[in-house]
């Protein structure tokens, strides 16, 4: 006989762990139906199209959507190389010994510091001391080290996932350790490496606060041309609407989500679509 | 029949840390026959059997000592890559690497710079682990999406494209169904008309079946080595009997 408390006690744990899924799910869509209700009208060819302006009927967000886009991509660039070889380095190659574990706590702690921090010290490093100004490639380089550490994280546990009867597999027809690590470890590897970049991009795309440190203006009337350009993102844009007193403003603001939210969205749900097709295609 | 050694080992002694896994042991492999290593679980059987292709090299508190002599060279100074590709091996549980089946026999030889025909390579490779006719027609599949007995027979596949002297394989019929097993054994008394092949396994029956010298080791010393057909009707040790009749172990 099973007693009646510990079916009323497995009753009540349902009821509560119910509760906290529809209460994140509830705060989701009045978050994301209030801003629909406000932005929805001014999103149009016109808001995408244009440039920042005093009148909020002729404001758009062409210079923030442009930014994010080279910004993204720069970011992209530098952080994922370096980020995914330092990764399988530490994991394949590794640092032994206290050394290694100091940079293995290090890496853990880094991911998990203040975005503004990263900003201070772009700040200081990049825009000051190299003299890159307030440009796309300081905003991209402190971006950057503000992903890394997510990338590098990523990288270790999706390569900590591969079996090793896999690599013992390959050493045992002789395989050098970079045949091994190129050739079987990688490919096993990647999509769990490319969920983690997409999760870390969609991170960056977001940030706003490192941005303002490093100089990223809100009032941009062109497109960036170059990596030494000035620029906006879309976040830093929003943030402008929505400090103006003008409700216009604001509506234009939550417009401006909109438009961020839904490339969020969409990268999340690219990285889901990945992580799916990876465990169909590995099973052990 | 005419007996050739093409490896032996001297003298390998083998610790782990402090454990004393392999003592002093002295064996003679004979070329193109199959060679059982039988014992209890813990007898140090497939650990001397990864010291044949390096593969204790992994094993970071492992020592061991003596030789192994293979072509007059002893492999535990050897280059263990160069060990491995002319000392291939098939593992416990079937490991095909997450790739299509024709890659799976092309990515070793490859990577060792093989120019030839490579359709050919798998062709061959396949008929020779009796894969073929059930794989002819899906090659580019993925090899996870063959059964567990097919997957053995493709890291046999593998194995043997690599055209390597002896082939190591350690219980590699102990994951696998009644069926797939008896494909395996056949396949075994195929193969050894073109490699050496040194079998560990924990089923004497496995042993008496397929292989023509047996060795069995208890504790790490090796008790008794010699023809299966009288290591199994006329053991010379009491151990032995003790073990294949099933007394212990």
């Amino acid at each position: 006989m099973i007693s009646p408390t510990r079916i009323r006690k497995e009753k009540a744990f349902k009821f509560i762990a119910t509760v906290a899924t529809w209460t994140s799910v509830l705060i989701l869509i009045v978050l994301l139906t209030h801003i629909l209700s406000e932005g929805w009208r001014w999103l149009d060819w016109q808001f995408m199209d244009s440039f920042p302006s005093r009148f909020p009927e002729k404001a758009g967000l062409k210079a923030g959507i442009f930014g994010s886009i080279w910004l993204m991509a720069l970011t992209a660039s530098i952080s994922i190389p370096i980020g995914v070889f330092a990764g399988l380095f530490l994991e394949e190659y590794g640092i032994k010994g206290i050394i290694g574990k100091i940079i293995e706590v290090n890496m853990a702690n880094l991911a998990g510091v203040p975005s503004i921090v990263y900003g201070l010290l772009g700040l200081t490093v990049f825009v000051r001391y190299f003299g890159f100004d307030r440009s796309l490639l300081s905003g991209a380089l402190t971006l950057s080290l503000l992903i890394m550490p997510v990338i590098v994280v990523a990288t270790r546990e999706s390569i900590r996932a591969v079996p090793n009867s896999i690599r013992f597999g390959a050493y045992a027809m002789g395989a050098r350790k970079h045949h091994v690590v190129f050739g079987q470890v990688l490919p096993v590897a990647l999509p769990g490496i490319m969920t983690g970049v997409i999760l870390a991009l969609s991170r960056a795309i977001g940030e706003t606060a490192p941005l303002i440190i490093v100089g990223a203006v809100s009032y941009i009337s062109f497109i960036p041309e170059g990596i030494m350009d000035e620029f906006t993102v879309m976040p830093l844009q929003i943030y402008n609407w929505a400090g103006r007193p003008q409700a216009d403003f604001h509506q234009l603001a939550a417009a401006g989500i909109i438009v961020l939210v839904s490339v969020m969205l969409v990268m999340n749900f690219v990285a889901v679509l990945i992580r799916h097709k990876m465990q169909k295609r590995y099973r052990f | 029949m005419n007996i050739e050694t093409v490896l032996s080992a001297k003298n390998v002694n083998i610790w782990y840390g402090e454990k004393h896994a392999i003592r002093n042991i002295s064996l003679d492999i004979y070329k193109n026959h199959v060679t059982a290593i039988i014992g209890p679980s813990g007898c140090g059987k497939s650990t001397l059997l990864r010291s044949f292709n390096r593969m204790n090299d992994f094993v970071e508190t492992l020592k061991q000592k003596g030789g192994i002599f293979f072509e007059g060279n002893n492999l535990l100074e050897a280059d263990p890559i160069e060990v491995r590709t002319r000392i291939g091996m098939v593992f416990q549980r079937p490991n095909p690497f997450p790739k299509s089946i024709f890659n799976n026999i092309t990515w070793g030889p490859k990577i060792h710079g093989y120019t030839g025909d490579l359709e050919q390579l798998v062709e061959e490779s396949l008929k020779g682990a009796a894969l073929w006719d059930e794989v002819k027609d899906r090659l580019n599949d993925s090899a996870l999406e063959l059964s567990g007995g097919q997957q053995q027979r493709l890291c046999i596949a593998r194995t043997i494209a690599m055209k390597p002297e002896i082939i190591l394989m350690d219980e590699p019929c102990s994951a696998l169904d009644p069926k797939s097993t008896i494909r395996v054994e056949d396949l075994i008394t195929d193969l050894k008309k073109d490699y050496t092949i040194i079998i560990v396994t924990h089923n004497m029956q496995q042993a008496s079946r397929v292989s023509d010298y047996t060795a069995f080791f208890y504790e790490g010393k090796m008790v008794e080595f010699g023809q299966t057909d009288k290591i199994f009707t006329a053991p010379k040790e009491k151990k032995t009997e003790d073990y294949i009749t099933g007394r212990f172990g």
